[in-house]
């Protein structure tokens, strides 16, 4: 039996690597896609302009703008002379916030009275214009401190004082780069094992492999292990790259991160079998596998927390192979989770795996029948 | 002479229409009886749509944390109250902060906000008292989040303290308008975004597949040594998924218009015109790939990571392009669906802004040409 797997195994990896642009596209893309990504994605944000319209002749006013054009999150402040330009750049997006300071702003303060300034800003990118909002409440609170009546309530106030554990400068890259090492094992093991089956059953080599002497479970396994083993590899290459490329540090324990990863591995794959058993075409089969990907990806907590979603919708993550292991590869690398929330979060995988192969293994035989 | 010339061209012309029609009558039946079809033109773009109407939101809401007083005074517990009246936190009160240490590591709350031994003593003395806060790192933008609410919290607390007995009023009132979405919902800008990602799914993933298949089984020279030209033989394969990827848009808006409740404050002109721009260069790119490719594996990962990736995440769909590194923000320029997610994103929220739409479909329709050209030469050049 051993050696018929062997042949079998031997055969599969043959015909996922002898291509050389297969090969290409199982190494280069997903590394560039490290990169990229890791790079783009990033909610902070910088270099952003905004728009100033300025009637207060006062030094209050002038002050503000000042402060404005100092802060590091603006790329360029543009003047405008009439509110009707403030609407205009708005609505063509050449600015994500414009700020009106009115012509009695400097009179207002040094009178003592509360003294408006107006800030718009774009709804329609509503996540960075919040975070420039914020950027923006702050310089305006920081000049009322500094005002006479400021400094008088400012007496009465208390600090803040934050700290960031796991990743102190709160480096997006660090949250990133965990993410991507999870979700590139998913879409290149789920697409690779889901047209593993469906390739053979439409080029016809798919009765061949039947009338051989091989079992289901083995072609089964001679199936499973390629993927297996690239994903590995994958997973492998990413952390390296996060630890020397992006300068992550790993706090836990690399044997725990591979032993879970063994068990998420082996889910997806599962998974990628599952798919692969449903469909007639390779077109299904990466239609099909295209279908899980999306939703796995966005029910994840990798786009957004989990505890943001309804509670109905966070049940049904349970299901989510992704989602335990990105708790273990982030807790591994940033928190030095113990084991006990290592196995915690395998367990499940361990679970979808047993489910989704034997799933494959029930579907497959049913199909020869 | 004139007559039999303008004859054959006439006879030119109606076999060309005929040869259009029975392609596009072949593809449009592939199309209607491959279950796969559908299921990405429809399913995917439902589940989609549902998953960012309901279910995935940048909006924070009750974060959990944990809150320690470490001494009982009024005043402590007047500022506690604060944090659990807020409907930012989930707070869950104790008096030592190494309780809640173990649940920040496990992630089953986001932050520790500690109220020191000192603050009541510091507090009368006018030397400003300290509240800490201690984040969640391993999730930057959460961290962010608790950091800022902490922050306003706490500045609405001690202000109201300070009226209380000092009667003033705050020096400066700066006044937020979130224009084109007051309520601030990312539900609004996150499906409109989410269809120019069905868009290039249908477009280029779809399109690529199932030309590839083509070349893979050998169909496509069988289809080449028919009288067919090259342009027919693009139009007749093009067209079906040009008006596939249209339906699906339009299903898509229906959804999010009748169902989510996103406003639609733009022209369907404006609307048709814009997608039907950003589908040119969508199919183009799925020529391309299948005709550079040939092999089906090949062509869904190249679509993958050309295609859907890019449009996900290098559109300013969720992360800013304005707050990438600069090489990046280079790359993003020619990615398709940057220009047609903030013009969508604008057709519904804001209304027609022609000048933005003119520039978006020029430069993307500017791109579907060279996306042609490129997948004509490479068509050419693989027959000889």
């Amino acid at each position: 039996m051993w050696i018929r797997l062997k042949a079998l195994i031997i055969k599969e990896l043959l015909a996922i690597l002898r291509d050389p642009r297969s090969r290409m596209i199982l190494i280069g893309p997903p590394i560039v896609q490290l990169l990229v990504f890791s790079y783009a994605a990033t909610l902070e944000v910088r270099n952003v302009d905004v728009i100033v319209l300025n009637r207060d002749s006062g030094r209050w006013g002038h002050e503000l703008v000042q402060r404005i054009d100092g802060a590091p999150t603006f790329r360029r402040i543009f003047h405008a002379q009439l509110p009707a330009a403030l609407q205009d750049s708005i609505d063509l997006q050449s600015a994500i916030a414009a700020i009106h300071i009115g012509p009695t702003f400097s009179r207002d303060i040094e009178a003592g009275r509360s003294a408006d300034v107006q800030i718009i800003l774009d709804g329609r990118r509503s996540n960075a214009s919040q975070i420039v909002g914020g950027y923006l409440n702050q310089i305006v609170a920081s000049l009322a401190a500094d005002t006479p009546a400021g400094r008088r309530v400012t007496d009465a106030g208390v600090n803040v004082v934050p700290r960031n554990w796991f990743n102190p400068n709160l480096i997006f890259q660090w949250f990133m780069v965990p993410n991507l090492i999870a979700s590139i094992a998913l879409i290149i093991g789920l697409v690779v094992t889901a047209l593993s089956i469906a390739r053979e059953r439409e080029l016809g080599t798919f009765d061949q492999l039947m009338v051989s002497p091989l079992r289901t479970h083995e072609i089964l396994i001679g199936k499973l292990t390629p993927p297996m083993i690239i994903g590995v590899f994958h997973i492998t290459i990413y952390i390296l790259a996060a630890i020397f490329v992006f300068g992550i540090p790993l706090r836990g324990s690399l044997v725990l991160l591979y032993g879970s990863a063994i068990f998420y591995l082996a889910s997806v794959v599962g998974l990628g079998l599952f798919i692969s058993a449903l469909s007639m075409t390779q077109q299904q089969a990466i239609l099909g596998a295209f279908l899980v990907m999306v939703p796995a990806m966005l029910l994840s907590g990798f786009a957004t927390p989990i505890e943001n979603m309804p509670g109905w919708l966070q049940h049904v993550t349970i299901v989510n192979p992704l989602r335990y292991f990105l708790v273990v590869v982030k807790g591994v690398f940033l928190k030095d989770i113990p084991l006990s929330e290592v196995a915690r979060n395998t367990l499940p995988l361990a679970i979808i795996a047993l489910f989704t192969l034997s799933a494959a293994a029930w579907l497959f035989r049913r199909r020869l029948e | 002479m004139t007559d039999t010339a303008h004859g054959a061209a006439e006879a030119a012309h109606s076999g060309t229409v005929r040869r259009l029609a029975s392609l596009v009558r072949k593809e449009s039946l592939q199309i209607l009886r491959d279950p796969s079809s559908i299921l990405i033109a429809f399913v995917l773009p439902a589940v989609l749509l549902f998953l960012f109407g309901y279910g995935v939101s940048l909006d924070i809401q009750r974060t959990r944390v944990g809150l320690a007083v470490e001494v009982q005074t009024p005043l402590t517990q007047d500022l506690a109250a604060s944090f659990q009246a807020s409907r930012y936190f989930d707070v869950s009160t104790g008096r030592d902060r190494r309780a809640f240490e173990e649940d920040l590591v496990l992630g089953r709350i986001r932050g520790i906000i500690v109220i020191p031994a000192t603050f009541t003593s510091d507090f009368a003395a006018h030397t400003k008292p300290t509240v800490q806060v201690i984040v969640d790192g391993s999730e930057p933008n959460t961290a962010n989040f608790v950091q800022n609410y902490t922050q306003g919290v706490v500045a609405n607390w001690a202000a109201l303290r300070s009226a209380e007995t000092m009667a003033q009023q705050p020096a400066i009132i700066p006044e937020p308008r979130y224009w084109f979405n007051a309520e601030l919902e990312s539900r609004n800008f996150l499906v409109p975004g989410s269809i120019a990602i069905v868009m290039a799914l249908v477009g280029t993933l779809l399109t690529s597949l199932v030309v590839a298949r083509e070349w893979e089984r050998g169909t496509m020279e069988a289809i080449m040594a028919t009288p067919v030209t090259a342009a027919e033989l693009v139009a007749g394969k093009i067209l079906p998924y040009f008006v596939l990827g249209l339906v699906s848009m339009t299903l898509c808006v229906a959804v999010a218009v009748f169902l989510f409740g996103v406003p639609f404050r733009g022209s369907l002109l404006a609307l048709y015109a814009l997608s039907a721009s950003f589908l040119v260069p969508a199919l183009g790119q799925g020529l391309l790939i299948s005709a550079a490719t040939k092999n089906q594996f090949l062509a869904s990962q190249v679509a993958l990571l050309s295609a859907f990736m890019p449009a996900f995440l290098l559109s300013g769909f969720l992360f800013e392009i304005n707050s990438m590194p600069t090489v990046i923000q280079w790359i993003t320029i020619i990615v398709p669906a940057r220009y047609l997610i903030p013009s969508l994103q604008t057709v519904f929220l804001a209304g027609d802004i022609w000048p933005m739409f003119l520039e978006a479909i020029a430069v993307m329709l500017a791109m579907g040409a060279i996306m042609f050209l490129l997948a004509a030469r490479s068509t050419r050049k693989r027959i000889a």
